[in-house]
């Protein structure tokens, strides 16, 4: 099944990189710069989706007390990772062109680079406990304070960027922004999805074997003493 | 109920006036931490009645992770937290009750000795007592919120760091408010949004995390 | 199409570091998630 996204996923990247290169005109306020924008914005929307769906595994795991879903959202919690950093680095290498710095401490920005610090936390917490059903359940908690903070961290970012910036430049795209851009824009959102439904799969099949093994070796021993 | 709360919060406060180095060393370190600013950023007054109320703001929330670890950590070691969650007592009272003595021990004496500190970075009368509002409101959010990652992190190999790591990103709310009042006020805008927005997430916050910490002790324990 | 030549569209228009400093990244996290998942087969 893995291998059916990966597929998915590689036909949409080939056809969202030609809209995005090839047919996508230039922007006339941001030149050829604003190509970045066909892997920033998706990269930035699947931080988000991923996140939102990891809570949604990890809070199935502990009510239902199911061990798939808490190892799905473990599964996921990576690629979540990832996908902020390629959002924060693509962010920076837009923003240099554009604002002239590679950092603004922007509202949009800003949180990001929290929910970074979110799935920081939750990977750490995760590694450091080391009986998984343990693990599972206080990560689980952790997904959840989280997700209710989400939106607090956001709109208290926003409140704090427009008190100190005043009428600052945003992220907003000119209202003009032609179909192809958006076309691309989609399609290199839908194949980074099938990306990450790919891998995270591949992930958590690896994580049911390893937990397999883990508890064959242990009543291997136990069964020798 | 309530007798359970107020015992748990008396015993504590006992064992810390036996124990005073607990307070002493978080007040110090309060001090030393907002002293270093003027040494790094220069003695001039004008820069560091900008920055004092973020500093102040920045040294009470290092000082409630820096005894944020301990706040479950000794009684899960000697065994007597599992007594408090088989007690029969609803655990999120006797949990509240634990949160509310971590700050009145480390929350409390940094909030009183804080305007001192303001004095240092230049800021008014006005400042230094708005200052001690937000203060007042903001700090026994950071021990709630802290209290959440001490609990997951129970019985965990390097859990003090962990904790910081895990509780940091919560914080931020709670410093634009808190910190960002006071810049408000020097910029001679309204706060009244500050201060409500502080006060709901005080509210918020004493009602949910609770419930949080209850079930992460459990999972801890079993 | 919009480019002139190869080197026309590896200088993005005078934006070549930008556009290819994000995407030669983004490219190679991806790679080193692909490649980390391989290696724990």
């Amino acid at each position: 099944m893995a291998v059916f996204f990966f597929l998915l996923a590689s036909i949409l990247t080939v056809w969202g990189l030609y809209v995005g290169f090839f047919v996508a005109p230039t922007d006339f306020q941001q030149g050829e710069s604003y190509r970045i924008i066909f892997i920033h914005v998706p990269a930035a929307w699947m931080s988000m989706l991923i996140y939102l769906i990891m809570s949604f595994w990890a809070a199935i795991g502990l009510i239902m007390n199911t061990r798939l879903s808490s190892m799905m959202a473990h599964a996921l919690a990576p690629t979540g990772a990832l996908m902020t950093f390629i959002a924060l680095w693509t962010g920076a290498f837009w923003g240099r062109p554009t604002w002239g710095a590679w950092w603004v401490w922007d509202a949009r920005l800003t949180s990001e680079l929290i929910l970074l610090f979110l799935y920081i936390g939750y990977m750490a917490l995760r590694a450091s406990i080391e009986d998984p059903r343990r693990a599972d359940r206080a990560s689980a908690i952790l997904a959840l304070v989280g997700i209710v903070n989400v939106p607090i961290i956001y709109f208290s970012v926003q409140w704090w960027n427009t008190l100190h910036q005043g009428a600052s430049v945003s992220l907003t795209k000119s209202p003009s922004m032609a179909t192809s851009m958006l076309t691309g824009m989609l399609v290199m959102a839908l194949a980074f999805w099938m990306y990450s439904i790919a891998v995270s799969l591949i992930r958590v099949r690896r994580i049911i074997r390893d937990r397999e093994a883990n508890a064959a070796w242990l009543s291997d021993s136990s069964g020798v003493q | 109920m309530y007798k359970a709360f107020i015992f748990i919060l008396r015993k504590e406060l006992l064992l810390a006036l036996r124990q005073k180095t607990d307070v002493v060393t978080v007040l110090f370190f309060f001090l030393i931490v907002s002293s270093l600013f003027p040494f790094a950023v220069g003695p001039d007054l004008n820069t560091l009645k900008i920055i004092g109320p973020g500093v102040v703001w920045v040294g009470a929330l290092l000082c409630s992770l820096l005894a944020l670890h301990r706040v479950f950590e000794t009684d899960f070691s000697d065994g007597s937290l599992e007594y408090l969650v088989l007690s029969g007592e609803p655990l999120t009272v006797l949990v509240l009750a634990k949160i509310g003595s971590h700050w009145l021990i480390t929350g409390l004496p940094v909030v009183i000795v804080a305007p001192l500190i303001g004095l240092q970075f230049g800021l008014s009368a006005g400042s230094l007592s708005l200052l001690l509002i937000t203060l007042l409101l903001g700090t026994p959010v950071l021990s709630l919120m802290g209290s959440i990652g001490a609990a997951l992190t129970l019985g965990v190999r390097g859990g003090a760091a962990l904790t910081s790591i895990l509780i940091l990103p919560f914080y931020v709310p709670v410093l634009i408010f808190g910190a960002g009042a006071v810049v408000a006020d020097l910029q001679g805008l309204s706060i009244e949004g500050h201060l409500s927005i502080l006060i709901a997430m005080l509210c918020l916050s004493v009602a949910l995390v609770p419930i949080a910490v209850a079930n992460a002790i459990k999972i801890a324990l079993e | 199409m919009q480019w002139e030549s190869i080197s026309d569209f590896f200088a993005m228009g005078g934006y070549g570091l930008y556009v290819w400093g994000s995407y030669i990244v983004a490219a190679l996290c991806i790679v080193i998630e692909l490649l980390d998942l391989w290696k724990k087969r």
